[in-house]
């Protein structure tokens, strides 16, 4: 029997698997479909402290080899999230969810991240200083050393659970702001967040995207990932959630190689709803065939010799 | 929502660029007329969303118009090929509020997914009036399946090369119907919402989609109660409901 379990700041999990924000709404429409309690955790769509309607459509575009999407943090706000859908994953999840967490501001951050702390049912505060979206918003802090380190030490003095800082890959040197982070207190690191892309059609002449560009996901990103987590780990001593372009067990192990403790699952639960629940089973024999036999031992494996 | 793998066992051109499709497979995922289906192409990294116009004995029948990469390579599918399919998507019609004479009406592509409601219709004993419209008579789609349920569509064409010259909702104007159902263009559904003259207003509608069951938010519109995932919490919408 493999082991599959992590640990991530303190919490064991029993695998790493953990579907990406934005790509899992609240969990409510794969509950429907799997029991979700295979899983080692899920994220929530990014949430604000109030609602927002998101970008004007389409927020959709599709790439040779991945989505465009340019939603723009669609959310019901943070109370509403709270009041609503925390007690409906309490009906079907008994783990403890990630809380992804935006702000518009360092003061947006802070509120909204306090009212997640003092929520049982949330394991982690997934700060995400990187949706490429909204303009003058995320992108701003995740952009800069000192916009990054910003956000975390504000949230990092406000708050008593792990604080996972979610980098965005549109900056020239994602170590820098890693370190940034680090040195703030961030617990860990996410990465990578979307890549700035754009289609434009040429039946219309216009970008496709009714807001001109939006984030790149999916298998496009994969081998972009695994050379950032490789960097970042490399750079800093924290744990990283590992994600872009994740769609199989194989996928999962060398993401953990680079340096990942554990691996985010995006686009790939959007084109196939059972994705995220394929991959955990699949895991145990992709293990079996590298002969992994505890999962953590490969964390960061490819850095020895 | 049910994901299941479905084989191609008849592909048919019935207008210039438009093909049906006959697939076979697990169609209990099926609940209503006016679902859609998500259909993963092989060489496309989304799924592409279609109407149901059939779902019965196992066979799922999709009508689909070649205006892209995905639909281009759907459309030359053979016999054999097989699909990964997630059905019963969508909330579908509501039927319950029919009336006595429902009016459907359709456009374009948006006519074929009429004929499984005409059908529930009629078996709840409706008596359900149609209208179609197409650019010309060689656009024109469906109308024996219509007629072979024993109702004569009025059509409506563009060009004026068959039925009447014009838009199907000059229907509108003749009254006397109970509630209209309709799958279209958007602008043909917002000009139904304005026009319409009776309480109970069914309409489908289409947008941009992620995942088509509800998780990525892609979908969104504004409606009066907010902002509604059209492949969730649609895609049909009720009289008044949408912010066009
Ligand atoms: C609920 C619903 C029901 C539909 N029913 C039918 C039907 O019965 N018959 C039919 O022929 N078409 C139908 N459509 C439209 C059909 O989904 C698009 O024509 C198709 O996705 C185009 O794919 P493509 O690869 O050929 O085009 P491309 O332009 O190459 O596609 C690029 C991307 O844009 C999306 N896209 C492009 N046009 C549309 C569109 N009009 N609506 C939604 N997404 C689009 C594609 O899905 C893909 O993600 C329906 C759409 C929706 C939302
Ligand atoms: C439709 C969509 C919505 C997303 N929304 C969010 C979000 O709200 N917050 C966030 O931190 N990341 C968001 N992301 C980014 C993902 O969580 C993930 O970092 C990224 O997509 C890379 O993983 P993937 O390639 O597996 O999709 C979103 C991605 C997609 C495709
Ligand atoms: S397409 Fe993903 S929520 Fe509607």
């Amino acid at each position: 029997m493999v082991n599959t379990s992590v640990k991530l700041c303190g919490e064991e999990l029993k695998n790493p698997i953990i579907p990406a924000s934005g790509t899992f709404g609240y969990g409510r429409e794969f509950a429907g479909i799997y029991d979700l309690n295979c899983l080692g955790s899920f994220t929530l769509k990014g949430t604000t402290e109030r609602p927002r309607f998101g970008n004007p459509r389409p927020r959709i575009a599709e790439g040779p080899s991945g989505i465009l999407n340019s939603v723009g943090l669609q959310n019901p706000g943070v109370d509403t999230v709270i009041e609503r859908e925390l007690p409906a994953i309490a009906g079907f999840f008994s783990g403890k969810v990630v809380a992804n967490i935006c702000g518009f501001s360092l003061g947006e951050y802070v509120r909204v991240a306090e009212k997640f702390d003092s929520c049982p049912q949330v394991g982690w505060l997934e700060v995400n200083i990187s949706c490429p979206n909204v303009h003058g918003g995320g992108m701003g802090f995740g952009t800069t050393a000192r916009g990054a380190a910003e956000v975390t030490r504000a949230v990092r003095r406000a708050v008593k659970k792990p604080v996972i800082v979610k980098l965005t890959p549109n900056v020239t040197d994602i170590c820098e702001i890693a370190r940034a982070c680090e040195a703030e207190g961030a617990d860990g690191l996410s990465l990578i967040n979307t890549v700035l892309a754009m289609r434009i059609d040429p039946a219309t002449r216009r970008p496709v995207l009714g807001s001109m560009t939006g984030g790149l996901s999916g298998p496009a990103v994969f081998p972009l990932a695994v050379r950032m987590v490789w960097q970042v780990y490399e750079t800093v001593g924290i744990p990283i959630i590992g994600m872009g372009g994740v769609r199989s067990a194989a996928d999962v192990i060398e993401l953990m190689l680079a340096g990942a403790t554990a691996v985010g699952v995006g686009a790939a639960n959007l084109v196939d709803p059972f994705a995220s629940r394929d991959i955990v089973s699949a895991l145990p024999e992709e293990m079996d065939k590298f002969g992994i036999e505890n999962l953590v031992d490969i964390i960061g494996g490819a850095h020895n010799g | 929502m049910k994901q299941g793998i479905f084989t191609v066992i008849k592909n048919e051109q019935l207008a210039p660029g438009v093909h049906r499709l006959r697939l076979e497979g697990d169609t209990s995922g099926v609940t209503s007329p006016g679902q859609f289906a998500d259909v993963l192409i092989p060489g496309c990294f989304l799924r592409r969303p279609f109407s149901v116009c059939g779902a019965e004995g196992g066979v799922l029948t999709l009508c689909v118009r070649n205006t892209g990469r995905g639909t281009a390579l759907l459309t030359a599918s053979s016999p054999g090929a097989r699909l990964d399919i997630l059905t019963g998507l969508g909330n579908g019609f509501d039927l319950s509020a029919a009336g006595e004479r429902p009016l459907l009406m359709g456009g374009g592509t948006g006519s074929p997914p009429l004929y499984p409601l005409c059908a529930s219709l009629l078996r709840l004993g409706a008596r359900p009036g149609v209208a179609l419209g197409y650019p010309s008579a060689e656009a024109a789609l469906y109308l024996d399946e219509f007629r072979s349920l024993g109702i004569e569509p009025e059509v409506y064409t563009l060009d004026g090369s068959l039925g009447m010259t014009g838009l199907p909702t000059q229907a509108l104007r003749a009254g006397g119907y109970t509630s209209v159902y309709a799958c279209g263009p958007l602008p043909m559904l917002a000009a139904i919402d304005r026009e319409a003259d009776c309480p109970v207003v069914q309409l489908s509608l289409e947008a941009r989609m992620g995942c088509g069951f509800g998780a990525c938010m892609g979908c969104t519109i504004e409606t009066k109660d907010g902002p509604r995932r059209v492949c969730k919490d649609g895609p049909v919408f009720g009289k008044g409901e949408v912010i066009w």
